[in-house]
């Protein structure tokens, strides 16, 4: 497991985030003062959550590799829950569910923990997904089986298999890079989130053309554009604490952002196609785990797999 | 130990089905209350009692089946320790005490009750008629208020002939308080109660 780095480029990292969060309350502040509406006290709520999310991310990355695989296996948890909440199953889905939930989930994160690579890139694409819909027939219900069978595995793949990638990036073995990957964690998190943010204050500022206003009301090219060009940019800044040079890191930015609105736009169709808003209500001013880590979901298993292909 | 214990109940059933509370036209404090809610779970118990604030909680007493919840071990530690469960017989035979007396006398002049009128559990789908359980406590205790409770989906949570939960999201939404009707007669008393409840689906 890799051994947190307290020297100075990691002080710098968590004072980076420091600095965004105490300029972000500040202008929410200031906007406040100004003017007070429900779009303001939702950017505050969001801003507050923001302390709370940025603090819990850097205690886990302190543990020291393990406290970031229980975290995110505690975030596939809940985001799971919420996914199957709004997935109509019948009662003969319920044992499946219940490895789904309490075996399947914590032997993927067990497996990172192990850094087993061979058998945590296949349990769930392999073995979960022969294993469910075998349990869901056994128990002998046929109505809409093919679709109560892929609903269960497609959660599972978003939920688990993909957010599992994010602490899979500390099993890599970069040349010249040992016991610094928890800092790629840091890039890829950080890049994805204000991204996300970045997209909704240029969305919010300028937004006028929407990119697909059935499936998301708030996506707008000016959001989009803007988002992705400022996210990049900053995640290019931050070059000098990853593996790659600068134009790469640039590349890599980029497709993390990218990945990120699409992991935006398609959880919104399901939202939609359920009629819902929000995937949930835990995290103040967000919605639910799923509405914040959607965009992790996307940008997570491209990041590892390129990572993995081009630089170990 | 047994607020311990009731602590970690509570956990694990936010940890399975979330604390999403929604309150309409109630506000909770100490006054005497019956909390009437629909049944499709063994859990239901514990999620009405984990919506209300901790200061209710201890004096907030399910009622519950003695053939269930009166057996050696884990049950009748939690029903009856922890819980503080009132229980009654199911299946009345001839010298037991009538169960509303047993009620009533649980029910004395501090504590709350959580009762389920359907007097069993269904499948979630709908909501059986009530028995006259409620109308009875209502008539004798007309200064205690009726509250009617929404338990939404936990019946995917742990559903009736299951042993092991699954995390699904529910909610419990309270309604406004009811009392029986000076010369409400038993039936239309109860269909409003379970209108009642029926109406706070849509919330």
């Amino acid at each position: 497991m890799v051994n947190m780095i307290r020297d100075r480029q990691t002080l710098m990292l968590f004072g980076g985030v420091l600095g965004l969060l105490l300029l972000a309350t500040i202008i929410g502040q200031l906007i406040k003062l100004r003017r007070r509406n429900d779009v303001v006290d939702n950017l505050n709520a969001r801003i507050r959550a923001w302390w709370v999310m940025s603090a819990v991310f850097a205690l886990s990355l302190l543990t020291g590799g393990l406290g970031s695989v229980i975290l995110f296996a505690v975030l596939s948890f809940f985001a799971l829950r919420e996914f199957i909440t709004l997935t109509p199953t019948r009662p003969a889905d319920h044992s499946a569910l219940f490895w789904v939930f309490f075996i399947i989930t914590p032997l993927q994160y067990y497996l990172v923990a192990t850094q087993w690579y061979g058998f945590f890139s296949v349990l769930i694409p392999v073995y979960a997904f022969l294993f469910i819909p075998s349990r869901i027939a056994i128990s002998g219900d046929p109505n809409a089986f093919l679709e109560r069978s892929s609903k269960i595995q497609w959660g599972l793949m978003v939920c688990v298999y993909c957010v599992s990638h994010v602490p899979a990036l500390l099993m890599l073995e970069i040349p010249g890079y040992a016991g610094k990957n928890a800092r790629l964690l840091f890039f890829l998190v950080v890049v994805v989130q204000l991204s996300d943010v970045l997209q909704y204050v240029w969305g919010k500022l300028l937004g006028r053309h929407k990119i697909s206003p059935v499936i998301s009301p708030s996506k707008t090219w000016e959001g989009f554009i803007g988002g992705i060009v400022s996210a990049t940019l900053v995640g290019t800044a931050l070059w000098k604490v990853t593996p790659f040079t600068m134009w790469q890191t640039m590349g890599m930015a980029f497709i993390i952002t990218i990945m990120g609105f699409l992991g935006g736009l398609t959880m919104s169709a399901i939202k939609r196609d359920r009629g819902v808003k929000d995937w949930g209500s835990s995290i103040q001013g967000h919605g639910g785990v799923l509405d914040r880590i959607d965009s992790i979901c996307f940008a997570g298993p491209i990041f590892f797999h390129l990572t993995r292909y081009f630089f170990t | 130990m047994r607020r311990f214990v009731a602590k970690g109940v509570v956990g694990i059933a936010r940890v399975l089905a979330g604390g999403n509370v929604r309150r309409v036209g109630f506000t909770p404090d100490e006054r005497q209350r019956i909390y009437f809610a629909n049944h499709a779970s063994h859990l239901d118990f514990v999620l009405v009692w984990a919506a209300l604030p901790p200061r209710l909680r201890v004096i907030t007493r399910p009622v519950a089946a003695r053939d269930y919840w009166d057996r050696a071990g884990l049950r009748r530690y939690l029903g009856v320790k922890v819980f503080n469960a009132v229980l009654v017989e199911r299946n009345p035979t001839s010298g037991s005490q009538n169960a509303i007396d047993v009620i009533l006398e649980g029910l004395g002049d501090r504590h709350s009750l959580i009762i389920f009128p359907e007097g069993t559990r269904g499948d979630g789908s709908t909501i059986a008629p009530f028995k006259s359980g409620l109308y009875r406590l209502g008539k004798a205790r007309p200064d205690v208020e009726l509250i009617p409770a929404y338990i939404n989906n936990l019946n995917r949570v742990l559903p009736k002939g299951e042993f092991v939960p699954v995390p699904m999201l529910a909610s419990v939404s309270f309604g406004e308080p009811m009392h029986v009707g000076e010369d409400e007669d038993k039936d239309a008393f109860l269909e409003r109660a379970r209108n009642a409840i029926l109406e706070l689906r849509q919330w």
